[in-house]
């Protein structure tokens, strides 16, 4: 069984195979391919129309199914490989262990914002960045520019402690504790740790830097605390609701998936913490 | 150097602008519209912002990948992906987890998130 672990309790042994696998993953193009997928919608998705993978009930559905599949396609390289998630209300510094040299590599420099260590830094030859949206070709970031703080555990609580799962009009005008964790309204959890990150993580293709995973691993363990702390909670809505991916009904880009299938992670995954 | 952050530059050229433009703005148009008019039409803008031209104005294919209810932004001319929230905040495809006021700032933002490089016309990306 596939354990997720805190980053910060990795042992270098764990963190180098990681990173190795999602290397191998770039190497032969199935890393980009992820990243294709994220932007086909992010530029879908909107508050008015079909909405399946953002501003709508079934992001984290979403996200939970899109990160298996990233998991999985890791695994085929090392079996051994399981996503880490990053507790950004902890390690909440650009000094944490997370962006030194032998994981993640730290911040950008200020003149490009160009990574300039680590093993997705572009000197490296490893990560070339092909699926974007400008003309650069490297790895950036620009840790705590746009935005200071990232979220703290108190911000974090404030949300979890939200009993309703979504609410009408299921976008990002919604009150409720979907909304608030990705970040359009309220204290703002989700967006906010991709502007804070910067770089090509503030944009549609923000799985171009490997932190996405282990930013949206935290992110879905935050569901699945809501669930322990609202047991009588469930997902929402239940039927009928046009452009808006109801409990039953399938996802894109999958088709074989309904958020019915996805609410329970521990059948796929389970947490040190569990 | 100190780094400007993108909110306090944008903060600040916004001041700076609105200073430019305030006595020049005649606006027959704005004084009769009703409150919340933006939302729906946003004002069109064409400016150079740091070196860059910037437009916003109605879509020319208003059905073809525009989300910004028929409004485009372009950077260089090269056509930048927008879209309105619900609540009337926009975003673009470089900036997407950072709601701004108005296209007008989304353009601005994408043009520091740029850095002077070249946007990709997003069909292509």
């Amino acid at each position: 069984m596939t354990v997720r672990k805190n980053q910060a309790g990795l042992t270098a042994d764990e963190k180098r195979r990681f990173v190795a696998a999602v290397l191998e993953l770039k190497r032969t193009g199935r890393y980009d391919n992820f990243v294709t997928t994220h932007n086909a919608f992010i530029l879908g998705d909107t508050d008015n129309g079909e909405r399946t993978g953002h501003r709508s009930p079934s992001f984290l559905p979403w996200h939970r199914r899109f990160l298996l599949e990233f998991e999985r396609a890791l695994q085929s390289v090392d079996a051994s490989v399981a996503l880490p998630y990053w507790d950004w209300s902890t390690d909440r510094s650009p000094r944490s262990s997370l962006w030194a040299p032998d994981f993640l590599g730290g911040t950008g420099r200020s003149r490009d914002g160009q990574v300039m260590d680590g093993p997705f830094a572009a000197s490296a030859g490893n990560w070339p960045i092909n699926v974007r949206v400008d003309g650069r070709t490297f790895l950036r970031r620009q840790l705590a520019t746009s935005v200071r703080e990232l979220p703290t555990r108190a911000e974090v609580d404030s949300v979890l402690s939200m009993a309703t799962y979504d609410m009408p009009p299921w976008n990002s005008a919604s009150d409720g504790f979907r909304n608030h964790l990705e970040g359009w309204r309220g204290v703002n959890l989700h967006n906010r740790v991709h502007v804070w990150v910067g770089g090509q993580m503030a944009t549609g293709v923000s799985p171009n830097d490997p932190v996405f995973w282990l930013h949206h691993a935290y992110i879905d363990k935050l569901w699945a605390q809501w669930q322990r702390r609202n047991p009588r909670s469930g997902y929402l809505p239940t039927g009928g609701t046009p452009d808006v991916v109801d409990l039953g009904e399938t996802m894109k880009p999958w088709n074989d998936t309904r958020p019915a299938d996805l609410l329970d992670h521990s059948a796929h995954y389970t947490f040190d913490t569990d | 150097m100190p780094e400007l952050s993108r909110r306090r530059a944008l903060g600040a050229a916004a001041a700076l602008t609105a200073a430019a433009t305030a006595h020049t703005l005649t606006a027959p148009a704005a004084s009769a519209a009703p409150s919340g008019h933006h939302h729906d039409s946003p004002e069109p803008f064409d400016e150079v912002y740091k070196g860059r031209r910037i437009q916003g104005r109605a879509a020319s294919m208003p059905e073809h990948h525009h989300h910004g209810g028929g409004f485009e932004v372009l950077v260089d001319g090269v056509p930048l992906h927008v879209m309105r929230n619900a609540d009337g905040t926009w975003i673009s495809v470089v900036s997407h987890y950072d709601p701004v006021p108005t296209p007008r700032a989304a353009a601005r933002a994408a043009v520091d998130e740029l850095q002077g490089a070249v946007l990709l016309p997003f069909p292509a990306n």
